[in-house]
């Protein structure tokens, strides 16, 4: 029957043939454009350090495949600090966006930009704004902050939603004037919820605090370090005993 | 064809009724952006959002069926209020029609078909042959890419929500999109983006494959072989069976999903041959003995 087929169907197998190269032919063009696609897909899902996501964001990659880009947070926003990005802005064509220098996240209580998101891009579990992460403050110059210089600037301190929790004041010596306190501000992460009001507040040209997405921000330990003094805490006991102590050198003279 | 498209049929009805569909479509179509640019130009929010997703009266969720398939295909469960704007969406372009989105509510659409006219008028014949299957490769190819990156990749270059989203929320260099449509549809293929690429099209015409609401040639019999439907018809090639199909025996039904309802062949047909109709009315009287009759 096989013989048959093929002696009495050569016009429709050269037919076949034809289709098939044709389906093939579109097939690796289709593929091509496809791959085309992904790679700029790729090249644009690098989110840059000033831009910031609503709070409830997902973690960056799960949000660039849930969010339709809808605007409806950025609607819902009352102090319109929500954009979404235009083609050329620099963050993913489409998705909502703010930056702190320029609008910062001011934490309403009842988080309207989560509820209004339809499909959970901004997570809904999301019900206290405390617990928002947008980022993290952190001093990135130490060189121009003004209480790095001795001064009594304490701006960032001052606006921030969490104060004295998110941002602490640390006194060290001033080492200039070798009588006057240095009023360190430093940002603690259980705390600091990203919403840049710190950096929009900096009283410098260019902020000296900045709002940097978590994964810039953060440094994480060694999985295996131990600090000794948290350790002998938890025991109970140093856990170093039979130590030698040495004796201490000092100059001549002094006790 | 020396004679403009539709003078026969201005000639027979007058000029509203050979454009009555026509209108209506830009009324809907307008009408729909016109809604929510109302809030953002005049702060009056009766609708929120954009194509892909919106809002109205703060209580009805609409949602583009296609990028939420997207979503899920890139690994993201949508919250119900997403699920539910599909699922109206979808039920809606079901009885309807799928690609009643194109004609009757896409932006892009007043795009192309200005892009069309224009081609007519200035008589350009050349086109890029394009299988009108290109698109189904497309819709395939687009959730593939989701799939494979985790992204809602398609709508980084989709001309439709691109166009949509930059008179809502502004273009940017997205601007450049609308105005390559237009001149790839002019110049180089005829009906082009609409007809043969779009995936948002290839989606809703899997939507409304089995849609009751279908236009059909009731009185294909008066037919006079001007060819104004054909002229005018964005995708031409669904046409062809209904209206010459008594000599097959094939029913006088517009079936092919890839007819967008958009019931211009109706406004410039002089004969009144098109009328809107349902899928379960494909009776015909007979002009040939049915072939089993014949076997028989």
């Amino acid at each position: 029957m096989l013989h048959l087929q093929q002696k009495s169907d050569s016009a429709p197998r050269q037919d076949r043939r034809r289709f098939l190269a044709n389906i093939a032919k579109t097939a690796c063009g289709v593929a091509l454009i496809g791959a085309g696609l992904g790679t700029y897909a790729r090249q644009t899902s690098a989110l840059p350090a000033h831009a910031l996501r609503p709070p409830g964001a997902l973690p960056e990659q799960d949000f660039l495949g849930a969010c339709v880009r809808c605007g409806l947070c950025v609607r819902d926003c009352p102090y319109h600090a929500l954009d979404l990005a235009r083609l050329g802005d620099g963050v993913t064509t489409g998705t909502p966006y703010f930056t702190a220098r320029k609008v910062p996240c001011e934490m309403c209580d009842d988080i309207p930009c989560v509820k209004a998101c339809p499909t959970g891009a901004l997570n809904h579990d999301l019900t206290e704004i405390d617990k928002a992460r947008m980022g993290l403050a952190v001093i990135v110059d130490h060189e121009n902050c003004l209480n790095y210089q001795g001064l009594r600037c304490d701006v960032c301190y001052r606006v921030c939603p969490a104060m004295n929790k998110a941002i602490t004041l640390e006194l060290m010596h001033n080492p200039r004037s070798d009588k006057h306190a240095l009023f360190i501000p430093t940002v603690h992460s259980d705390h600091c919820t990203g919403c840049g009001k710190c950096e929009k507040s900096c009283v410098l040209e260019q902020a000296a605090i900045k709002v940097l997405p978590l994964t810039l921000a953060k440094g994480e330990l060694g999985h295996h370090y131990r600090f000794g003094w948290q350790e002998q805490q938890k025991a109970g006991h140093t856990l170093t005993p039979n130590i030698i102590e040495l004796p201490v050198r000092r100059p001549e003279g002094t006790p | 064809m020396s004679t403009p498209i539709g003078v026969d049929a201005i000639a027979a009805k007058g000029w509203p009724r050979a454009h009555q569909w026509l209108l209506l479509r830009r009324i809907s179509q307008i009408g729909i952006l016109a809604l929510f640019l109302l809030g953002p130009w005049f702060g009056v929010w009766i609708v929120k959002g954009n194509l892909t997703s919106s809002l109205t009266l703060n209580m009805l969720p609409l949602t583009d069926p296609f990028v939420l398939l997207q979503t899920v295909f890139a690994g993201h469960l949508p919250r119900t209020t997403a699920l539910t704007g599909a699922l109206v969406v979808l039920m809606f372009y079901f009885l309807v029609g799928g690609r009643v989105y194109c004609s009757w509510v896409c932006p892009v659409n007043i795009v192309t078909d200005a892009a069309g006219r224009l081609r007519t008028r200035l008589g350009l014949k050349d086109s890029l042959h394009l299988a009108r299957s290109l698109r189904y490769w497309l819709l395939g190819m687009s959730l593939g890419v989701a799939a494979l990156t985790g992204t809602v990749a398609w709508e980084l270059v989709n001309p439709v929500s691109m166009l949509h989203r930059g008179l809502l929320f502004g273009f940017g260099l997205a601007g450049v999109v609308v105005p390559a449509v237009f001149l790839f549809d002019l110049l180089v293929s005829t009906r082009g983006w609409c007809g043969h690429l779009c995936p948002v099209g290839a989606f809703y015409s899997v939507v409304g494959r089995y849609s009751p609401l279908r236009i059909s040639a009731t009185n294909r019999a008066g037919c006079n072989d001007c060819m104004d439907c054909f002229a005018v018809c964005p995708e031409p090639q669904v046409i062809g069976p209904a209206l010459k199909g008594s000599v097959k025996n094939i029913g006088p039904l517009i079936l092919s999903p890839n007819c967008t309802n958009c019931g211009r062949c109706i406004d410039v047909c002089s004969k009144n041959v098109f009328h809107w109709s349902t899928r379960y009315n494909n009776s015909f009287p007979t002009s040939i003995a049915p072939k089993t009759e014949v076997l028989s």
